[in-house]
């Protein structure tokens, strides 16, 4: 284990070195794979008896996984400089600051998690309260009652001549407005409290079909060969509410199966390790589909190959279709994404792949490997309007990577970016300029 | 000086109510509820105003004012336009389609009033 590590990528990496899948880890410790996740990403804190517990699970002391917690903490304050814009020269020296007030810089660093955290919800919430059809459609129910209400109650206090039939018909709409009120209000509320968990609320088929797939970290044992179905595998999900959402899930599982059946699991995986993950080489070698080879890959997980593959396809209008989220590299849940991703470019340059180093703006420097292309869907006769459809795989990509990147963003509302001639709208995040689009 | 007034709205209190406080000023109210035959509905009455929702099942009230300023018949017809989307961006759109009031919800009894009394007295 790096010394200079954080205790999350530590229990990261001795989870890996005895090969224990992040469920199995989660399920021993008694906490949900996806809040592991967090912690093993160092975006949760971790402490006390989970930390003991999980230190016993991976037998090791706990103090192996927090030892030289002062790198950590020297760490957590470079972040909160690096988020400073023009920090002064003092603030560089944290060696010096951790050493006189090791408590005062804990908190500091604390404070800083936290201050990512917030940017995340509000990033979430406002991504909801722009595109969120359930919570348009809510709003705009409140509104018309509450208007109902409102004349209603201002013809009953200024009419003083009104007879008794038109009495009783106001009070009943009354009455029957104040309970549709509540009624609406109470959802409403009850929407909103799910806060940041609320991101993996469902609202649409797709989200559903996500949550499913999501539960499964996106690897489908049973679908791996012949043995299992689609229609077995959906058969009693709770995630899979509504009849579209079990269509949707069959179509995709369908595909699933399909897939394995042209590129099994094993020999993938011997090829990466092989020869790495060129997705073009991968195609060449099996003589397979780079879409089926995209999602082939998608389905790895870190236990797979070392790490976390992202996807995200696209419709002819941009639309996604398909995300499979990436640590470290935003999808936006509603509405339209960055057309800066390599997957638009490729959307309008069909059957040429492009490969892009890219960087989203706005976070600590990450940067992902994109592969992208776009090809048409046949489906039917040859004179059928043409189908394109797009892909994008990201892959984790080290710093230090010599190639040039891309400043990329999640959507325009949310992204810090200055000067973007792409920019569609003003962000809510900060004072930027440069609003692009046309101007018709 | 005319005194007819097509409610075009989807919400029946809000209908009982408008209708209610219109009346009582001596305004003859006819009603429509939804999108669908709405310009039709327009084009068939002729009122002197229409009051127009923006949310309505089957057309949209930005659809139907836009075939109302589009036709020769009516397109001068004064048309109040009413939505719980009080966003500037479809403040925006109403005006670009040539509507001459447009109030958000919730709106006071007073004011719809008010308006339109000035509609047909321009």
């Amino acid at each position: 284990m790096s010394r200079g590590a954080l205790t999350g990528t530590r229990i990261r990496e001795r989870r890996m070195m005895i090969r224990m899948r992040q469920s199995e880890l989660a399920r021993a410790v008694g906490i949900s794979a996806s809040y592991l996740n967090l912690i093993e990403h160092n975006k949760r804190r971790i402490g006390g008896k989970l930390l003991v517990d999980i230190a016993k699970t991976l037998s090791v002391d706990a103090s192996a996984l927090t030892e030289g917690a002062e790198v950590a903490l020297l760490d957590g304050l470079r972040q909160v400089v690096a988020a400073q814009t023009d920090a002064p020269q003092e603030a560089l020296q944290v060696e010096g600051f951790a050493d006189r007030f090791p408590a005062w810089a804990q908190i500091l660093v604390e404070r800083q998690e936290r201050v990512q955290e917030l940017e995340r919800l509000v990033e979430m919430l406002s991504d909801r309260l722009t595109h969120d059809p359930f919570l348009s459609s809510a709003l705009h129910e409140v509104l018309s009652t509450v208007t109902a209400i409102r004349s209603t109650a201002d013809i009953l206090a200024d009419t003083t001549d009104l007879d008794r039939d038109w009495q009783m018909r106001f009070h009943r709409n009354l009455r029957d407005d104040s309970h549709r009120l509540a009624e609406g209000a109470q959802a409403l509320v009850t929407y909103l409290d799910d806060g940041a968990e609320g991101a993996q609320e469902k609202t649409l088929p797709q989200d559903e079909v996500d949550a499913f797939l999501r539960r499964h970290d996106y690897h489908l044992a049973d679908l791996e060969g012949q043995a299992g179905t689609p229609e077995a595998l959906i058969e009693g999900a709770a995630e899979l509410e509504s009849p579209h959402a079990r269509e949707l899930a069959l179509r995709a599982l369908g595909q699933y199966q399909a897939d394995a059946a042209h590129l099994p699991r094993a020999d993938l995986i011997a090829a990466v390790t092989e020869n790495g993950l060129d997705p073009g080489v991968i195609s060449a070698r099996f003589g397979v589909d780079i879409m089926t080879v995209f999602r082939r890959i998608a389905s790895l997980g870190e236990e797979d190959i070392g790490l976390t593959p992202g996807l995200v396809m696209c419709d002819g209008s941009g639309t996604l279709t398909v995300r499979k989220p990436v640590a470290g590299f935003e999808l936006p849940r509603y509405g339209a994404a960055c057309p800066l991703w390599p997957l638009y470019a490729a959307l309008t340059h069909p059957m040429t792949p492009i490969a892009a180093v890219v960087e989203q703006s706005g976070r600590p420097p990450q940067r992902f490997q994109t592969y992208a292309i776009c090809r048409p869907r046949l489906g039917g006769a040859f004179s059928d309007p043409p189908i394109f459809e797009a892909a994008m795989l990201i892959l984790p990509a080290t710093s230090d990577s010599a190639e040039p990147v891309l400043p990329i963003g999640m959507s325009c509302r949310i992204c810090s970016q200055d000067n973007c001639a792409a920019r569609r709208e003003p962000s809510i995040l900060a004072d930027v300029s440069g609003v692009g689009g046309n101007a018709l | 000086m005319g005194r007819d007034v097509l409610l075009i709205e989807d919400e029946p209190n809000i209908i009982e109510a408008i209708r209610f406080i219109l009346a009582r000023d001596g305004w003859h109210v006819q009603t429509h509820s939804d999108g669908k035959n709405a310009f039709e509905a327009v084009r068939d009455k002729q009122p002197d105003v229409v009051i127009l929702d923006v949310m309505l099942p089957g057309r949209s009230g930005f659809e139907i004012l836009r075939d109302i300023r589009g036709d020769d018949a009516i397109s001068g017809m004064p048309v109040l336009m009413l939505t719980a989307k009080g966003q500037s961006k479809d403040r925006e759109i109403a005006e670009n389609l040539g509507v001459s009031r447009f109030m958000t919800k919730p709106f006071s009894n007073t004011d719809v009033l008010a308006a339109v009394r000035d509609l047909v007295a321009q």
